[in-house]
């Protein structure tokens, strides 16, 4: 296995790990080295210089996000945690928060003290209910411990957390839209405000996501040439961790090298294709990426390789679909969630989206021809004329379709249907027969997150 | 009338905090909590409570999946209809709960136990197919796993604290 940073005290018992558990491993030694012997501009000038990018799908460089809040901005000034992380396939925030929470309370922390920060808000989304409860109590934990609260470590610098529980949409994950739900406003998009410059209650605010923040205490305990070191490729910064879903044998969220390749975390670390499964495609970055070709499996997983190859990391959530699997229903009920989770405030997404779900249905019913194919693809081009990235988003399966797999789409036309339908399919991830844990009993240590699968099923 | 608790929880909740707006959601969940539903009851109380319109509150209810403006069972079963889990036939989970609950999606069984919702990923993408319950997350689930977690929930309904989310 390769080296271990933001999973080092990822256990087999899937208790997170106590406050005690990450000192032993030198958490909170990367705050205490910052408060007593560095400055912010020193703090940031390593994040910058690690090559360190947003984690939550942007890639934005970490550094430079923080540098934006000028020296002389008004205070308080907020730090928001993103957990929002309600993208179909993405769920490596909550493993994170369940492993080591203290290690993102400490990158927030540190986050904060980079930019003279005064509050910190941890928006999280409400079926993470329990992982909100978790991190209160841990927040009052790194309290008692001088971590947090007054006057951190004896120092002048005072920064205290909150936790803030959404109540569900997708596009809180959006950071302006997330700033208007903490406001209590409905959370539309506003591209108007730079958040760092005007965020939360017109203040400058820096939003990042977990996996971030995660990462900021190991550069400032490790250095930069150490972080960089761990990555598999020369843009690939640190490790990365990758979360897949789908038709493979051993599901699950893997910390990496960044810049991994695609293969080898599918049939590496994921264990290859479920029995009788054959790889078809994937969804390298969660469901607002492109569907691949087979040869994208040689393409490393990080921002620039990723966007060379026309595709995009996302949040590194790879979703592994059968050679059985229609991409033409798959791709309507992605369009299904993001048609149902679009906020409604601009007319290209609000009508755009049904607008494809309605041609991709009539496609797989065999009432579209040529001319429906062509008009779909007008429609996915329009979606970039939307307020915010979520209609673009949602656009990319419907480009990767269209890319990729126009064969498998023309099929459906001229009366035909699905070809998918009817007798001789046979699906590998059945739900009945599925069991994963019987079929791979040795795939049960990497289970790690909130004990998954035990014998009552639950997994909280 | 709200229990006296209750008000002075959300009371001490309002005071201590720089801004009302912020704590908005927290107090529709414990009055959601509290009358099962965010009823208009429930919205009266929190526009009193928070100096809020009604209007302004029906904005916010309106948008956010978690809040309910209509009755619903004790325990809401929330379906992950994401792409990993259909992938695992949640299309099968939603009949297999349904057929056993002589419910159709969105409804809530007579015994008032159970509404079956259809749910945004919930972040339990490989132990798809996956649902929720009353803040706990059930994945690799099988037609047995399904029958088991009803009939524990069932056994338990009496002493099993509902979470803050529903
Ligand atoms: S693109 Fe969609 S989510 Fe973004 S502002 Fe427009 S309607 Fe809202
Ligand atoms: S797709 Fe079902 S939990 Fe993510």
């Amino acid at each position: 296995m390769s080296e271990q940073v933001l999973f080092k005290n990822r256990r087999a018992d899937c208790r997170p790990a106590s406050l005690a558990d990450y000192r032993a491993g030198g958490g909170y030694d990367g705050l205490i080295q910052a408060v007593r012997t560095m400055t912010p501009d020193d703090v940031i000038k390593e994040v910058m210089d690690s090559g360190l990018r947003g984690r939550g799908g942007a890639g934005f460089p970490t550094g430079r996000k923080w540098s934006f809040v000028r020296k002389d901005a008004p205070h308080p000034r907020y730090i928001q945690c993103n957990t929002d992380e309600m993208e179909p396939g993405t769920f490596k925030d909550r493993i994170l928060v369940n492993t080591d929470p203290h290690l993102v309370i400490e990158g927030i922390v540190l986050c904060g003290y980079a930019v003279q920060a005064d509050h910190g808000v941890f928006f999280i989304r409400p079926s993470y209910d329990a992982d909100a409860r978790l991190l209160e109590r841990e927040l009052d934990v790194a309290r008692e411990a001088g971590f947090l609260g007054r006057n951190i470590l004896g120092s002048d610098f005072s920064f205290d957390i909150d936790v803030h529980r959404s109540a569900g949409r997708y596009i809180c994950g959006e950071s302006s839209a997330q700033a208007n739900a903490i406001m209590g406003k409905r959370p539309n998009p506003d591209k108007n405000s730079h958040m760092t410059d005007s965020g939360l209650w017109g203040l400058p605010t820096v939003v990042n996501n977990v996996e971030t923040l995660a990462s900021v205490p190991a550069i400032l305990r490790n250095g930069v040439e150490w972080f960089k070191s761990l990555a598999a490729s020369p843009t690939g910064d640190g490790t990365k961790l990758y979360s897949v879903s789908g038709e493979v044998a051993e599901p699950g969220c893997f910390e990496l090298p960044g810049g991994t390749r695609l293969g080898d975390i599918i049939f590496g670390a994921a264990g290859g294709m479920l029995p009788g499964a054959e790889f078809k495609t994937c969804l390298p970055g969660g469901t607002s990426t492109s569907f691949v070709a087979r040869e994208h499996l040689e393409t490393p997983m990080d921002f620039d390789s990723m966007k060379k190859a026309g595709l995009s990391l996302g949040t590194g959530s790879v979703i592994v679909f059968d050679r059985n699997t229609c991409l033409v229903q798959a791709t309507i009920n992605i369009l299904t969630y993001f048609a149902r989770e679009s906020c409604g405030w601009c007319t290209p997404c609000r009508e755009g989206i049904p607008y494809m779900k309605h041609i991709l249905e009539r496609i797989e019913a065999g009432e579209a021809g040529e001319r429906d194919v062509a008009l779909l693809q007008r429609v996915a081009d329009g979606m970039q004329h939307a307020y915010c990235g979520f209609a673009p988003g949602a656009a990319m399966p419907v480009h990767g379709l269209l890319n990729h797999f126009r064969d498998e789409v023309r099929e459906h036309l001229g009366g035909r249907g699905c070809p998918f339908k009817g007798a001789g399919v046979v699906k590998p991830g059945l739900w009945t027969t599925l069991d994963r844990d019987a079929a791979h009993p040795d795939a049960a240590h990497r289970d790690t997150d909130s004990g998954d699968a035990d014998a009552e099923g639950r997994d909280g | 009338m709200l229990p006296r608790e209750l008000e002075q929880e959300i009371a001490a909740m309002v005071r201590d905090t720089d801004h009302v707006e912020e704590k908005i959601i927290d107090v529709i969940y414990l009055l959601q909590r509290h009358f099962g539903y965010f009823s208009d009851e429930a919205m009266g109380h929190a526009a009193r409570l928070t100096g809020k319109t009604e209007v302004e509150l029906e904005e916010l209810a309106t948008f956010y999946d978690f809040i309910y403006r209509e009755p619903l069972g004790r325990f809401v079963i929330h379906v992950c209809d994401g792409v990993a889990c259909w992938m695992h036939h949640e299309n099968g989970l939603f009949d297999y709960l349904c057929r056993k609950l002589g419910v159709a999606v969105g409804e809530t069984t007579p015994d008032g136990l159970f509404t079956v919702l259809p749910t945004a990923c919930l972040g339990n993408c490989h132990n798809a197919p996956a649902m929720l319950v009353n803040g706990e997350h059930y994945g690799r689930l099988t037609p047995e796993k399904v029958d088991r977690i009803l009939e524990e929930l069932r056994e338990n309904a009496d002493t099993i604290p509902l979470c803050l989310c529903r």
